[in-house]
């Protein structure tokens, strides 16, 4: 309700300063979610893997094993190497990290605990995540440095192509939608998800997201036993976290979008359950897909450059395009009946 | 009035996270250049080469694929521009503007098969 009164109310700093705090506050709750979530993975890696995963530091569960790991990032000296453009060195990891803080903004995750509700949610969503492509490019050619720059390059190729296809996939959902809002996304879907009416949206959005978020078997721009660590190889410390926070970011944000899109947000799967909370609805849904990634990392083999490319342009684009024609048809066939 | 400030505070919010985002790397390296050490030496400052001296400059020429990637990307981007306004205003344009975006989108198609043909896609 207050927060009603404060967005009716006119704009000025004090708005900005409480929106900002807000902003704050969802940041900790991502960092959060950041820290465990890479336990986590690391554990179900262990798990699938028949061995222990961390279990040294904070217990058997080693709780605080991230946060060891992120105290020595803190403490470890910088490097930049005197080849490098140190300007653009500095500037690249700005570039991963701040689109990957902006995307959070529209994403609704209940009812009532949404940001930014205007209208062209999805395509801002697409429109910023982009801009992360341009920090690892420019990682990889400030460095100097061969892998980082082959990295890089093959980052840039691999991002681009594959952004088509997922802005594509979801065009399904807007024309049935009629709104790039996320909010009204979710609430047309009150009897029945979009993984259900676009099912062939849904697996070219899964395989073009894997591939956004540079994860298991799309990870060819750092693939670590070819390239080192592809364009962060001369990276360290504090600015290298930069880069795997917004990746991380990013897996929360794609699972939270995908989530929003085709799982129906925080509507319950059965009318009758809708006395569970949103929140745990939303939740679970979100927790069952950041699982989805770690199992795929644990059982898919890396795919090769050439097919990760004509993959893109062969298969997912034609398949997208066709997806988005067969919709308006099928949209205009229950019409005429 | 009501409306046009609910907009407005909207981007406002955007805003913030703007701001919050270009913080955030900004008060984490200061943090971190207050608690790390700084004992610089000659061989810290080398290209890491797989443990080599460093051959050359890394900043070759590229292959022209990556070139033709990003071409084909430009297009089918403006491609995506073009229809996401067209879906949302899908229910109140009708059956007359899906044939015309059939025409629009085949005449790109097109563009794709000849790139197809032209082995522009295979990744060398």
């Amino acid at each position: 309700m207050m927060m009603q009164e404060l967005l009716a109310s006119q704009p000025g700093p004090v708005n900005f300063l409480i929106f900002f705090i807000q902003a704050v506050a969802l940041l900790l709750i991502v960092l959060g979610f950041v820290t465990y979530v890479i336990l986590a993975e690391r554990k179900v890696l262990g798990f699938m893997q028949s061995r222990y995963g961390p279990n040294r530091v904070g217990g058997r569960l080693g709780l605080l094993q991230t946060f060891a790991d992120i105290l020595k990032l803190l403490v470890k000296e910088d490097t930049i190497p005197d080849k490098a453009d140190k300007k653009l060195f500095i500037l690249a990891p700005g570039f991963a990290i701040v689109p990957a803080v902006m995307v959070l903004a529209v994403l609704p995750f209940t009812e009532h605990f949404h940001f930014a509700d205007i209208g062209i949610g999805l395509l801002y969503y697409f429109g910023i995540a982009g801009i992360t492509t341009l920090g690892l490019l420019l990682g990889g050619w400030a460095s100097n440095n061969k892998y980082s720059l082959l990295g890089g390059a093959r980052a840039a190729a691999q991002m681009v192509s594959y952004e088509i296809p997922l802005v594509m996939s979801v065009l399904g959902i807007v024309l049935l939608t009629g709104s790039m809002n996320l909010i009204d996304i979710v609430e047309a879907q009150e009897k029945v998800w979009f993984v259900f009416t676009q099912p062939i949206a849904f697996i070219v959005f899964s395989i073009a997201a894997y591939a956004e978020l540079n994860r298991v078997p799309f990870d060819l721009p750092e693939s670590e036993n070819e390239l080192v660590a592809g364009f962060q190889t001369e990276y360290g410390g504090f600015r290298w976290a930069m880069f795997y926070l917004a990746e991380y970011i990013y897996a929360f944000a794609m699972s939270a979008l995908a989530v929003v899109l085709f799982f129906g947000g925080w509507q319950p799967l059965f009318p009758f359950l809708d006395f569970i909370p949103g929140a745990v609805w939303f939740g679970l849904k979100f927790a069952i897909l950041v699982f989805g990634l770690s199992w795929v990392r644990a059982t898919w083999p890396r795919v090769r450059p050439d097919h990760l490319m004509e993959f893109a342009w062969k298969v997912l684009l034609p398949v997208a395009l066709a997806n988005i024609f067969l919709t308006a048809i099928a949209k205009e066939l229950i019409q005429l009946f | 009035m009501d409306v046009l400030h609910i907009y407005q505070n909207n981007y406002l919010i955007v805003l913030a996270f703007l701001l919050l985002g270009i913080l955030l790397p900004v008060v984490a390296l200061f943090l971190a250049r207050l608690l790390r050490p700084h004992k610089p030496s000659k061989a810290k400052y080398t290209t890491y080469e797989s443990g080599n001296e460093p051959i050359d400059d890394a900043r070759v020429q590229f292959n022209v694929r990556y070139y033709m990637f990003a071409l084909m990307f430009v297009i089918f981007d403006i491609e995506t521009v073009f229809l996401y306004p067209w879906a949302v205003a899908y229910d109140k344009l009708g059956i007359f503007a899906l044939i015309e975006m059939l025409i629009f989108v085949f005449m790109l198609l097109v563009g794709l098969i000849y790139a197809w043909k032209k082995k522009v896609l295979k990744w060398i």
